[in-house]
């Protein structure tokens, strides 16, 4: 079995904490009502409101614990849309080949290469008033063409494995062939593939709230630091109007990462450390003493 | 090993047949970015008309409620009827608005109504442009450096250097960017706050607008290249690391080849994936940082995108888009067509002989 490192743990350690922060935080402290006006314009942190108050005096906290809440259902909602699109078109790519894969891997391409904030930033306008359902909708089907054009590369080297001609002569079809010898090979990556969707969905949807166009009506951590911006608690000192959202989405987006990469170390084994104390040898071990060293 | 099959592979293509294969790759990546390039026209085209009901109707009814007097709000709604073309079908004005292009004219400002767009911008890119690329350059050329050591010294330098470059790369540029603010603009007041110069005074050419300019400049400047360190050192880090395990690093290990050589041939294998991120970070050059910008108040691209977009200036916001992707296409092109003259291999997987 691979160890899983240090790292990992404290990652999905953090992961966790910011999670039940979003979901199980507005069950448990129910000091304040969403919206409620608790104080006046950047009141200091005190007794009743934790973090202070922002400037049309609502609880910053309360803020916060629903600004999560959005962000992290924006960040699973389109991470779990970019996912999906990008395993069924790339899974169908790399499996199909021929015409197929070069019509899939063209849109592909093309919508690669128009940079995703625009395309963000005119559909954000063409909606009008948008829902974190939509936001999130939005953000995943703009972003998933790289997981697509990744999963194509995986999903061609797959295609020729033995195992893959063993279950096309005991007569399995295409559908079943692709759910059940293709896609659980891919699993790993598939994994990894989320974990960088939801984080990148995450900090879109903040920078597009910064750019003033958020989800309507509602709070999110972007939405947040938009209202920090716009009303100057940055440069008149009111640090706790800004300072937890963005403690909160570095957190959430270093952890992220750090999931990510100890993952890929995990898959990877290439990637750990271990390689360079295989430095002083002159020759690299035969694999089983690798093995041994990676248990 | 595989390098060198694919070398011998490459030396014995006839010359004549490699020069046609190279125009015939040229040619191919030349459609797909055009391609490309109408995609995001016509995206750009498309997506505002779709808002409800008249685009203008909709932008001037959002003037009326700015406060813009009534006569001026018929003077601007003939304007923009007749400049969109409105009572004509859509593709003839998809044609209006591709040949407007053509000519450099992206139209006229809604919310600073004689201004014209390419102005606009054109007042703004300079601020972005000076902003973003020194942080690029400086930021490509430490961060390198500082993965490729962390990589071949290990230890706790690797450690430290590499959790220490993962943590600004995946820091959010603009979470940086406000704590930065708060900390050496008001906590510690050392660095103005606002905007890319004094209030007072204005852009010209002279030894006191300089200075001025350049003390709002390290701010901004020092959160886009904290970014750009971090990434490219992680990035380098793990191919250097990826090299230094591979089969021709411990071949010349066996060979008793030193040190320094090895290191070399592993930063060469390293470098071109990471040449290739500062090609592409350089097409990101006009839309990298709008938030920075939004964040400092520095008058560049990204403040005019958010002011259009808080004032719903159209015209503006479409424009900026357009010459967001315009600037990465082009730089994604340049990228291709330099790989394809470069590197035979990947003419040759272009028309399938691999």
């Amino acid at each position: 079995m691979t160890r899983l490192t240090p790292r990992f743990h404290v990652a999905a350690g953090i992961v966790a904490a910011v999670l039940l922060f979003g979901l199980l935080g507005p069950l448990v402290f129910r000091g304040h009502a969403l919206g409620a006006v608790v104080g006046g314009l950047y009141d200091h942190p005190s007794g009743s409101a934790w973090l202070g108050t922002d400037n049309i005096g609502h609880d910053v906290f309360t803020n916060l614990m629903y600004g999560t809440r959005t962000s992290l259902t924006i960040g699973l909602v389109a991470g779990l849309f970019a996912t999906l699109i990008g395993v069924v078109v790339g899974t169908l790519a790399g499996y199909r080949g021929g015409a197929v894969e070069e019509a899939l891997m063209g849109v592909t391409n093309v919508i690669l290469a128009i940079p995703s904030i625009v395309v963000l930033i005119l559909i954000s306008i063409a909606l009008g008033t948008r829902s974190t359902l939509a936001m999130a909708v939005v953000l995943g089907v703009t972003s998933w063409p790289w997981t697509a054009r990744a999963v194509r590369a995986q999903a061609a080297s797959v295609r020729t494995r033995e195992h893959l001609d063993v279950a096309r002569l005991s007569g399995a079809g295409t559908f079943s062939l692709i759910c059940y010898d293709v896609v659980p090979y891919m699993l790993s990556y598939l994994c990894m593939a989320f974990v960088l969707q939801v984080s990148s969905a995450v900090l879109n949807e903040a920078a597009l709230s910064m750019l003033g166009l958020g989800p309507s009506g509602g709070v999110s951590l972007g939405i947040m630091l938009h209202w920090a911006l716009a009303w100057e608690s940055v440069r008149t000192g009111a640090w706790w109007a800004f300072v937890p959202p963005t403690v909160l989405l570095t957190l959430l987006a270093f952890a992220l990462l750090m999931l990510q990469s100890s993952l890929d170390e995990v898959f990877n084994p290439r990637l750990r450390r271990f390689v360079r104390r295989r430095r002083t040898t002159v020759a690299a071990p035969p694999p089983a003493v690798r093995k041994a060293e990676a248990a | 090993m595989a390098l060198t099959a694919d070398l011998t592979a490459g030396t014995a293509e006839a010359e004549a047949p490699a020069r046609s294969g190279l125009l015939r790759y040229l040619g191919r990546k030349a459609a797909w970015y055009l391609g490309a390039l109408l995609v995001a026209v016509l995206l750009n085209f498309l997506l505002p008309r779709l808002i409800p009901g008249n685009p203008v109707d909709a932008i001037v009814a959002g003037l009326g409620r700015g406060g813009v007097e009534g006569s001026q709000l018929h003077a601007i709604h003939a304007h923009y009827v007749h400049e969109f073309g409105l009572d004509k079908p859509l593709w003839q004005q998809f044609l209006v608005h591709l040949g407007h292009l053509v000519h450099g004219d992206l139209g006229t400002s809604f919310a600073q109504s004689p201004a014209s767009v390419s102005g606009l911008i054109a007042q703004a890119l300079p601020w972005s442009i000076a902003l973003q690329l020194p942080a690029i350059l400086i930021g490509w050329l430490v961060g390198n450096g500082l993965g490729a050591v962390a990589a071949y010294r290990g230890g706790w330098f690797d450690r430290g250097a590499f959790l220490g470059s993962l943590f600004t790369s995946s820091m959010p540029y603009y979470c940086l960017a406000i704590l930065l603010l708060y900390l050496l603009a008001v906590a510690v007041p050392v660095l103005p706050p606002t905007g890319g110069y004094s209030f007072g005074n204005s852009p010209e050419l002279s030894a006191d607008f300089v200075l001025d300019a350049l003390t709002h400049y390290w701010l901004p400047f020092l959160s886009l290249v904290l970014v750009f360190v971090g990434g490219q050192a992680v990035g380098m880090r793990s191919m250097a690391v990826y090299e230094l395990g591979s089969d021709y690093v411990n071949y010349g290990r066996g060979l008793g080849l030193r040190d320094r050589t090895i290191v070399r041939y592993i930063f060469r294998n390293a470098m071109l994936p990471q040449v290739t991120g500062l090609a592409l970070s350089i097409g990101t050059l006009v839309g990298g940082a709008l938030i920075t910008e939004i964040v400092f108040s520095y008058p560049g691209v990204g403040t005019l995108l958010f002011t259009a977009i808080s004032q719903n200036d159209y015209p503006v916001v479409a424009g900026l888009t357009l010459l967001i992707a315009v600037a990465v296409l082009v730089a994604n092109f340049c990228v291709e067509i330099a790989y394809g003259i470069i590197d035979p291999r990947i003419r040759a997987a272009s028309r399938g002989e691999r």
